[in-house]
């Protein structure tokens, strides 16, 4: 039951490329070594486009990119050694925000395996613990299978990275080529069918509740259920969080969202958490960012937890009713057994939430900061606004991530890539990269600190040379601006190695122009629009936008590491005002 | 407000995996990036080819031991998981060098017939016993043979087979069966 034909003889390179054809591989991304260059040889010649990086992360990070803006496996590939350690952060990136992707490494000759040839490195052994699964193929005839089984891995059940490390002389022997009917994965099965009984005992507890919330994750995204997610939500009027994963899973104009919770969440948002009574969690994995404390997290609630990971359930806290499965089949079950129900859900609870909304809103951004600096948050907005709901948004990691998270426009789904559970600095302009090649006739800016920018900026040449007009802001506030606001909180204001000073060197602009980009620089709100405009009427090249801002400037609202949600502070020593409670 | 459960006791499973290298490796790499503590870990074939069973024991409240059966279903390699029952079939064994010379070689061979033991090698000053048993049954053995001065001690991990005419295969595994329909 295998396509065999003994005619094909080809060496194992030409198996791996022939492929990654017939999976429909239409781009990877990597660089070329010693112990993976007989790969190289047949890709020279095939019709899948390979992307030659500056750096494996970049590649790594773009490959990612890829992956979310399309829904399908990104493809990245560097050769042993170090070019292989060099994708290990944005493998362990992928691992922990369930990203499909398939990084391909070379690896030394069998024969030399285990004697520290030159660059040798077990990256099987490095990477077991932060992918999904990983191989190592020594054998010519076994690169088909593996290279099948590795995007079945990745793309199905909770998504997630799968490492092929295939050895020198496996890519160069000579074998006829068989690709396998059949997957020969017997210990496999990803759940993703609901148990009925769980659904309905999930329908009983939203029944009776008082004070439901949908604590929505990454996962909604993963599992394209942003239709049914809406669909419950309009149903049953039950209120929603969206994770820093799940921001555009419900549009943030929908009047039942209450943004994003969690240590830089809304104060609604987080109330909705901690008030609640029933918590029904869809691909979120409880994560301590979101939590806070663990033991005062929601210490009303009932929990509802529906992921298509069964150790997700129940990992962090304790689930009344585990549901396992594809979030489209459960939700799409959970909507079809509510439909037999009458919810009437107390009036009280969203309005306590409108209150809390209005009176705690987040950060508005405004364009001048508290001492009459040019504003970050300003700057993100106004991209958000310029650009609009339809463009894709990449972030790096840090203030001007959360920034992003509350203020870009979150409309759409699977419009927003983000470094979550690692916090990757240097994910952003590589990520755009790789979303921009999957989406070359949409909008992809990248918004990045200074400090992020540093790390990765050199794949800002790749896309010039690859003629991917990416759009990259640099919000400059001439420091690592969250471990400072961190100093300045809860260090005495003693700034230990946070001031980057890069509003002397790199001149921001000269150096885009370098890497061919344009690159442009805004220091007042008045330049801001200007600069965007500017920007975004370039499309023959990348564009690289400075902005110069404030230092000072800190995210609230704010849970400190450690403490209690219903320890949130809306500005530097205010909490929120509770009160109200009463009423529910 | 519902926490995770704490009550500590020792568990068995069984585990059948994929006979491949590095299945170990994956295995052990997993629970000490999850923090799990295994108190003992035993691997050989099974009646299948290809197929490896892993038992191990580990001393966790029930709510580690759900967490860790999930990680360890998560690897590909790991076909199945039963935890056995209390009154499984354990067995350990242990080879432990003891002194013994013309005086005391008599009482130490009364000791090994007691414990069903076997002496699998004698010099004129040690005796070389190999015992298998239960936990409890090899730590009596070896308190009656500490006064004569344990010289050398070689411990096996524990093997466990369920009671009864039914094999592993026959059973439905850990978490697989609840989350499944």
């Amino acid at each position: 039951m295998s396509d065999t034909d003994a005619s094909t003889t080809m060496t194992g390179a030409q198996a791996l490329v022939t492929s990654l054809e017939k999976l429909g591989v239409d781009v990877v991304f990597g660089i070329p070594g010693g112990a993976v260059l007989p790969a190289y040889d047949p890709l020279y010649d095939s019709e899948v486009r390979h992307i030659l990086v500056r750096h494996e992360q970049g590649a790594g990070h773009a490959a990612e990119g890829y992956a979310l803006a399309t829904g399908r496996v990104g493809v990245c590939i560097a050769t042993s050694g170090p070019g292989a350690t060099n994708l290990v952060t944005p493998i362990m990136d992928a691992y922990m925000d369930s990203v499909p992707i398939v990084a391909i490494t070379g690896q030394v000759g069998s024969a030399s395996i285990g004697t520290d040839a030159f660059q040798e490195a077990d990256i099987s052994g490095i990477t077991m613990p932060i992918t999904k699964h990983n191989f190592l193929i020594k054998r010519a005839e076994e690169i088909p299978g593996a290279i099948k089984e590795a995007f079945h891995i990745a793309a199905t059940g909770r998504p997630g990275p799968v490492l092929v490390d295939i050895t020198k002389d496996a890519l160069q022997d000579s074998v006829p080529f068989v690709w396998p009917e059949k997957l020969n994965l017997p210990g496999y099965h990803p759940v993703t069918r609901p148990h009925l009984k769980q659904i309905r005992e999930a329908a009983r507890l939203i029944g009776e509740a008082i004070r439901p919330v949908l604590y929505v994750g990454g996962g909604v995204i993963k599992a394209k259920a942003w239709d049914q997610l809406r669909e419950l939500v309009e149903m049953t009027g039950i209120p929603v969080v969206t994770t820093l994963m799940a921001r555009g899973a419900i549009p943030d104009t929908h009047p039942l969202n209450y943004g994003m919770p969690g240590m830089h969440g809304t104060v609604a948002a987080v109330g909705a958490l901690q008030r609640s009574d029933l918590l029904i969690s869809l691909g979120a994995r409880f994560d301590d960012r979101v939590t806070g404390q663990l033991s005062t997290f929601a210490p009303e609630a009932k929990v509802v937890h529906a992921d298509i990971d069964p150790a997700e359930i129940s990992k962090n806290r304790l689930a009344d009713v585990p549901i396992v499965g594809d979030l489209g089949e459960v939700l799409t079950e959970l909507i079809e057994v509510l439909r037999g129900q009458e919810i009437t859900l107390p009036a009280a609870w969203v309005t306590y939430l409108n209150t809390l909304q209005e009176r705690y809103p987040t950060d508005q951004g405004e364009p001048l900061s508290e001492e009459g600096l040019l504003s970050p948050s300003y700057v993100i907005r106004r991209i958000g606004e310029i650009a609009g709901p339809d463009a894709y948004y990449a972030a790096g990691v840090g203030q001007h991530q959360m920034w992003a998270a509350h203020l870009l426009p979150f409309e759409n789904p699977a419009k927003w890539l983000n470094s979550g559970g690692a916090g990757t600095m240097g994910y952003c302009v590589p990520a755009a990269m790789g979303a921009k090649v999957a989406q070359p006739d949409a909008v992809v800016w990248g918004i990045d600190g200074d400090g992020c920018f540093q790390m990765t900026n050199q794949e800002l040449v790749t896309c010039a040379l690859e003629g991917i007009p990416i759009k990259i802001a640099v919000i400059n506030n001439e420091s690592l601006g969250m471990v400072r606001q961190w100093q300045t909180l809860f260090y005495d204001e003693r700034y230990s190695n946070t001031d980057l000073r890069s509003t002397s060197w790199p001149d921001v602009p000269k150096l885009a122009e370098a890497m061919g980009c344009v690159g442009l620089r805004a220091t007042t709100p008045e330049d801001v629009d200007r600069v965007l405009e500017e920007a975004m009427a370039i499309n023959d090249r990348p564009v690289v936008v400075e902005f110069r801002v404030s230092k000072d400037a800190m995210v609230f609202p704010m849970v400190a590491a450690g403490t209690s949600n219903d320890a949130i502070q809306v500005a530097r020593d205010l909490a929120p005002d509770w009160t109200d409670e009463e009423t529910l | 407000m519902t926490t995770l459960r704490a009550t500590t006791n020792q568990h068995t499973l069984s585990v059948l995996v994929n006979d491949k290298p590095g299945v170990l490796t994956r295995v052990a790499a997993l629970f000490s990036r999850r923090g799990f503590n295994i108190r003992s870990l035993a691997v050989g074939p099974t009646e299948h080819e290809g197929i490896s069973r892993i038992t191990l024991v580990a001393d966790v409240d029930d709510g580690v031991l759900e967490q860790l059966t999930k990680q360890l279903n998560k690897l590909l390699d790991v076909l199945k998981i039963v935890e056995l029952e209390s009154h499984a079939v354990r067995r350990e064994l242990i080879l432990v060098k003891v002194r013994a010379d013309q005086n005391t070689r008599g009482q130490l061979t009364e000791i090994v017939e007691l414990f069903r033991a076997k002496a699998v090698d004698v010099t004129p000053d040690s005796m070389t016993i190999e015992a298998t048993g239960s936990e409890s049954k090899l730590d009596a053995l070896l308190t009656m043979l500490e006064p004569y001065g344990v010289r050398e001690l070689v411990q096996s991990g524990l093997v466990a087979l369920g009671r009864g005419s039914r094999s592993l295969t026959d059973r439905p595994g850990r978490e697989r069966s609840r989350s499944s329909r």
